[in-house]
């Protein structure tokens, strides 16, 4: 590996810490927007840099590696952080200095990944960061003796302040300048000695930090009493679960009611613009493209982000918070019976409004295997975007009566078709436990931090992050897919004098009935067909394919309340309740296919959930369509 | 009363050998007397875990919650860190009760 002059380029430091140290923040605080998100390659740990301008003017590249109990790994996160601790990664360049960010108030656990990291050589430097909390609950450290006995420098940092980073800043600087110029950073480095600790390693790490605390903390002050009263509540077997679904209820309400005014603002934006060019531009194929093609596309993608935004904010507010392990916790017996880890309560839920922040949500899961089961069934889960369907389907063909007198029909079948995809996830996970994911137990061992105050800024900078990761991937495979629908329902276009909607005679007409013959068993018409073809790009879509099939026009709600009679008169009971049945199952979501293939590092992970649940949603619509004619559909 | 109860039978018990902390009920006390795990590759690696995590020899633990179905799991606050994990896990450290 070379290691040009450190004055030919920016320095590089690396971040390491436990997890929950406040190290992403502290990452946040010094490199505010100037950060990158990007895959390590080979796996599904996100690479996270930042640039660093010092106060005196030098360039430092800052790399956050993931938090880290010690350097023997346990999970892919600790891999990376090791190998490129060590140097082990064939495109990461070993870091020219390694800052290590430590909690002030828990110096027992955090300072043994220290003592590691002073094996390893490279130039190192203390950060006690949420210094100021551990001097609020009257604790009292002495960074100079701290700084002796560790033979390093140590600074005091609080993330969450501007002024908390100058310290740091400062020693930075202090570094880049021991390095002469046309030296690397290995002329500070001291030779590797680092080997996997053994267990009697480990406690004679233990023992060191003992004796460093002994001589150094002069005060140990009051820990974490706010942290414990609250888990009294919290994490209490009953108040905390009822609080745990108050928490989510809101979070709920919260996502469908704050995002319907912006996706209705981006619906009537999409339509004007629609409408617009129908008005003002030539008729032809461009405008054609244009309107139906790439508006449509764009403003189906843009539809999802006020939901995906408000869920990902509620779920790193939650997560700053500290209260999602808490959730974990709570959920860990209902999960592990099924061969799921408690983590993955928060992005099944998450599912329930959209499986894509979901799944990104899985990569807090550290078991690969755990996180596997996660993502292949976090589509199961119900998603807003069937609602549409659903609400259409129920609308006409459902009797708007009371069951017992007072639980309305329409709302029991809507219930019911939750409840459907709730079970089926929870059963898939457990076929998957005992055959693909099948592995050995995997301890809960979780950390539980103490609760913090969240910064609103770290917040909103990791929601726009996500929002952004969301935008790149899943916008530009369903853009894309929406032209080439646009092209399959276009061409060619309809002969002189046709009976049928233009549609029937385009390709997609033509995949549709070539469908057919497979699609007959379970009860689908040609329609059903040829709708279903646009309806693989996004599930609501099949709304508006439907309606274009029955050659209905007009806004949204026309084609909508047209589209309930024609159907209720065209299709048969069984017919529907096959099509909901379908829907609960069928992998119908180019855009979660593709955030499976960034999450997973692979296309066969996406091609075994397409399989799987196209699968599923065959045999379900098959049953259902067979049984609701045996017990006396027409 | 039932305190007051616990406390004379812990008093009448002593000297107690260590208990497992998977054993222990809500609020108990103590410090870790041993952290001892089965010689199997799961059992080594539940072990460093675990001393890793901060369950060391001479450390004070406290169960603080447990969890609603079969009392599972449990947080535990090992010195400065709290910690969940399953009875079944914590039965590796032993712990002299208070």
């Amino acid at each position: 590996m070379t290691t040009e002059a450190v004055s030919t380029r920016p320095l590089r430091i690396a971040l390491v810490g436990n997890p929950n140290c406040g190290k992403t923040a502290l990452f946040n605080m010094l490199t505010g927007s100037r950060q990158k998100t990007a895959n390590y390659s080979g796996v599904t740990v996100e690479r996270k840099t930042g640039l660093l301008v010092t106060p005196a003017g030098m360039a430092v590249e800052l790399l956050d590696l993931p938090g880290s109990y010690s350097l023997r790994a346990c999970s892919p996160d600790e891999e990376i952080t090791r190998d490129v601790v060590l140097g082990r990664r064939a495109q990461e360049a070993l870091p020219d200095a390694i800052v290590c960010v430590t909690d002030a108030t828990n110096l027992n656990l955090h300072l043994r990944l220290l003592l590691e990291l002073k094996k390893v050589g490279r130039p190192l430097i203390l950060a006690l960061n949420m210094m100021d909390i551990a001097q609020r609950s009257g604790c009292v450290i002495d960074t100079e003796a701290l700084s002796r006995q560790l033979r390093i420098p140590v600074v005091t940092t609080v993330a969450v302040r501007k002024s908390g980073i100058q310290n740091l800043l400062a020693q930075i600087d202090t570094l880049l300048a021991q390095l002469k110029p046309g030296q690397d950073s290995d002329s500070l480095a001291a030779p590797n000695t680092w080997a996997e600790p053994s267990a009697a390693d480990v406690r004679a790490y233990h023992h060191e930090v003992d004796r460093i605390l002994q001589v150094v903390v002069t005060q140990a002050g009051t820990p974490a009493r706010f942290t414990r009263q609250l888990d009294r509540l919290l994490l209490h077997p009953v108040l905390g679960v009822v609080t745990l679904l108050a928490v989510l209820f809101l979070m709920f309400q919260a996502v469908f009611n704050w995002a319907a005014l912006p996706m209705d603002l981006i619906d009537g934006g999409v339509a004007w613009l629609q409408q617009w060019l129908h008005q003002n531009m030539a008729d032809g194929l461009l405008k054609s493209l244009l309107a139906d093609g790439i508006i449509a596309g764009v403003g189906s993608v843009l539809v999802f982000i006020p939901q995906i935004l408000i869920l990902f904010f509620f779920i790193l507010l939650l997560e700053d918070f500290g209260y999602m392990a808490r959730a974990a916790f709570l959920m860990d017996r209902i999960m592990g019976g099924v061969g799921l880890n408690g983590r993955a309560f928060i992005p099944l839920l998450s599912s329930f409004a959209c499986a894509i922040p979901g799944i990104m949500a899985a990569r807090t899961i550290a078991n690969p295997r755990d996180r596997l089961t996660t993502i292949l069934i976090a589509p199961l889960m119900t998603c807003s975007a069937r609602i549409p369907v659903y609400t259409l389907i129920i609308a006409a063909f459902i009797p708007n009566t009371s069951v017992w007198g007072f639980i309305g029909l329409q709302g029991l079948v809507m219930f019911g078709l939750y409840a459907t995809g709730i079970v089926s996830a929870l059963a898939v996970a457990q076929v998957l436990r005992m055959t693909l994911t099948r592995g050995s137990h995997q301890p809960l061992i979780m950390e539980l931090p103490t609760y913090k105050i969240p910064s609103v800024a770290n917040v909103l900078l990791g929601v726009l992050e996500r929002g952004k990761i969301f935008l790149r991937r899943a916008g530009t495979i369903i853009l894309s897919l929406m032209i080439v629908i646009w092209f399959l329902a276009t061409f060619p276009s309809a002969p002189e004098g046709a009976s049928e909607p233009a549609i029937y005679y385009s390709f997609a007409g033509m995949l549709g009935h070539f469908l057919e013959p497979v699609l007959a068993p379970v009860g689908f018409n040609w329609q059903i067909a040829i709708a279903l073809i646009p309806g693989m790009a996004a599930r609501e879509v099949a709304v508006a394919a439907l309606g274009t099939v029955y050659a209905l026009s007009g806004g949204d709600n026309a084609v909508v309340t047209a589209l309930t009679t024609t159907l209720s008169q065209d299709w048969t009971l069984p017919t529907a309740l096959a099509l909901l049945a379908w829907y609960v199952f069928a992998p119908q979501c180019a855009a979660t296919l593709a955030v499976t293939k960034r999450e997973t590092n692979s296309w066969r992970w996406p091609v075994f959930m397409f399989t799987y649940m196209l699968a599923l949603a065959y045999a379900a619509a098959f049953i259902t369509y067979r049984l609701a004619l045996l017990l006396g559909g027409n | 009363m039932s305190d007051v109860h616990s406390k004379i039978s812990a008093i009448i018990a002593k000297p107690s050998s260590p208990c497992p902390l998977g054993m222990l009920r809500c609020g108990d006390s103590g410090y870790i007397q041993a952290v001892r795990a089965a010689a199997t590759l799961e059992g080594n690696e539940l072990e460093r875990r675990l001393l890793e995590m901060g369950f060391i020899e001479g450390a004070h633990v406290e169960l603080l919650h447990e969890g609603f179905i079969g009392r599972d799991p449990i947080a535990v606050r090992v010195n400065q860190t709290t910690v969940a994990l399953r009875r079944s896990e914590a039965n590796a450290v032993l712990v002299n009760l208070l």
